[in-house]
């Protein structure tokens, strides 16, 4: 519709905007030079990113995701807390209501990705992360959310 | 798929995701946003007042707002929020990052929406007054929009204010910059905010300097803006601000200002509109590739004859040839 909004960068099929993610870290983490980096390496990828910062709850983020119309939420996490915060943050997004994918990036053991998605979290993602993987991390989650519910026309 | 109609009842009985659903969608304009705009307004008196903040980027804009919505709500009100930033030109991408600076103070207290310029000038100026729209129909108000002011477009939204809040810092993006961006032109308020920081003061005087002598032109008649002092990172100065858009609001409805002041930014988004809807118009029928076009591409025509011929064409509704 727009020259610049649906470029190839952003675009998954079935959209004709930018992909939109609310990024965050929860509680007590002053870990932000991660989320920062990621927060460029989406925007390069063409998407609008919805930058919350340090010390959310997970009520800011649902609340962000609802009036911003995020289509997911990329979280990153430094403090070993991930295996009690993921499962809080799939709750707190499904007792909305809403079918946003959640995206994980920073300090996570390899062993522990299994077990995070069980839990429901679409990607987990390292240090040394390139923009390409990112990018298609989460585009890809979105992809697989809008598989089973075309919300988007 | 959830139907506009649906999610409209949804957003008007408060749910959230409702609101931002619609928001989307008048955003990326269009038959939906259209049906929105339409069921939206038998609800829209425009009676909610509406506030633009403008200024440099880094003036303490969204701070300050976070402010001004919690005065707001404490009276009272139910604030909503539209902070308009830019896109990159690149990628079409952007970083939002006025909720939190807002949030941060507000605590939750306002519906924020983030909107990016979308690198669509004319989208911006259809999407804006048409959300702020839909922020009334759903029991919001006042309703703030903030624009980054530096590009003739952001500066054009605030036409859909009736009060415009301008605000300068010292150093960058001061007093002088400002005139010479024509910020100054649209200015209800003018605030200097950073007080905590040297220069500030330098700053006010600039500006008295500049309204005493009369050198930022477009100013009404009636109304001198007043300068105030902020200190935003602490709120320091927030409730003048509060205070000074209502006595500004007053003002304009006591001179009968208001109700003109709407009537022009409905003319102007009328005038937007049928701009863009020709716009689409000429710019379908030159990818079509229509002989007129060659003739110019060929060089046996000049662009500015086959644009007359062209123009003439489109408005008189003749089938392309
Ligand atoms: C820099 C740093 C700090 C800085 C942080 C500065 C800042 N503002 O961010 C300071 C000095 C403040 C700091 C303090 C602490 N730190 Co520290 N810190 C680091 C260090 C060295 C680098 C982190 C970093 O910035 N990396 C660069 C960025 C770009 O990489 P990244 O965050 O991994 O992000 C990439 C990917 O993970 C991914 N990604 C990340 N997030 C997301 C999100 C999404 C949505 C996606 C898609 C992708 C994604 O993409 C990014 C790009 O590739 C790490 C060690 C390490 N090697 O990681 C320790 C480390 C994270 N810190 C650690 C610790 C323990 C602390 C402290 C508790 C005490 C201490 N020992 O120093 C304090 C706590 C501070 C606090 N309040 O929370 C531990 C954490 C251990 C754990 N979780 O098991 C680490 C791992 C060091 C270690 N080996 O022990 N730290
Ligand atoms: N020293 C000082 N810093 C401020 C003040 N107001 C805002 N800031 C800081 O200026 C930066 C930009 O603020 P922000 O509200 O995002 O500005 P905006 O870009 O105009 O919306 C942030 O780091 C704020 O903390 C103030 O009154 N004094
Ligand atoms: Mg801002």
């Amino acid at each position: 519709m727009t020259d610049m909004a649906d470029g190839p960068q952003a675009a998954v099929a079935g959209r004709t905007a930018p992909i939109r993610v609310v990024l965050a870290k929860l509680g007590l983490d002053g870990h932000d030079r991660g989320l920062k980096v990621v927060a460029r390496m989406l925007r390069d990828a063409g998407m609008e990113v919805i930058y919350l910062g340090l010390r959310q709850t997970t009520d800011t983020v649902i609340a962000a995701v609802e009036q911003e119309d995020a289509d997911v939420i990329g979280l990153s996490m430094h403090n070993a807390g991930h295996l009690a915060l993921a499962p809080r943050i799939v709750k707190a997004v499904s007792d909305a209501g809403l079918d946003v994918p959640v995206v994980i990036g920073g300090i996570v053991p390899e062993a522990d990705v299994s077990a995070l998605k069980e839990m429901g979290i679409s990607a987990v993602l390292h240090p040394g992360a390139s923009a390409v993987a990112v990018g298609e991390a989460v585009r890809e989650a979105v992809r697989g959310s809008l598989g089973d519910q075309p919300v988007h026309d | 798929m959830t139907e506009p109609g649906d999610l409209l009842e949804r957003a008007i009985a408060g749910e959230r995701r409702a609101l931002g659903r619609l928001l989307s969608l008048v955003e990326q304009g269009g038959e939906a946003a259209d049906e929105i705009a339409e069921m939206v307004h038998d609800r829209t008196p425009g009676e909610a007042p509406v506030i633009g903040v403008t200024g440099a980027p880094g003036t303490g804009k969204s701070t300050l707002v976070g402010h001004l919505v919690k005065e707001m709500a404490g009276t009272g009100g139910q604030p909503a929020v539209l902070a308009v930033d830019p896109s990159s030109p690149l990628t079409g991408g952007a970083i939002l990052g006025d909720r939190i600076r807002m949030d941060g103070v507000a605590g939750g207290r306002a519906f924020i929406r983030s909107m990016a310029t979308r690198g669509h000038a004319g989208g911006l100026a259809l999407a804006v007054p048409a959300a702020l729209r839909l922020f009334e129909a759903c029991g919001y108000g006042p309703l703030v929009v903030e624009t980054v002011g530096v590009g003739q477009v952001e500066v054009d939204v605030t036409r859909t204010a009736d009060t415009t809040v301008v605000m300068v810092a010292p150093g960058m993006g001061d007093a002088v910059q400002a005139n010479k961006s024509g910020l100054l032109e649209v200015a209800d308020v003018l605030v200097v905010n950073k007080a905590d920081r040297p220069g500030a003061d330098d700053t006010r005087r600039d500006l008295e300097h500049m309204l005493d002598l009369g050198r930022i032109t477009g100013l009404a008649q009636d109304w001198r803006p007043e300068i105030i002092m902020t200190t935003a990172t602490t709120g320091t100065g927030a409730d003048q601000v509060h205070q000074a858009i209502q006595t500004h609001r007053a003002h304009l409805a006591e001179t009968a200002q208001l109700e003109a002041r709407r009537q022009a930014s409905i003319h102007q988004e009328v005038l937007d509109r049928v701009t863009q809807h020709l716009g689409t118009k000429a710019s379908q029928y030159l990818s079509t590739q229509p002989a007129a076009l060659t003739e110019a591409l060929e060089g046996h025509s000049t662009p500015a004859a086959t644009a007359a011929k062209i123009s003439k064409r489109l408005l008189s509704n003749q089938p392309p040839s």
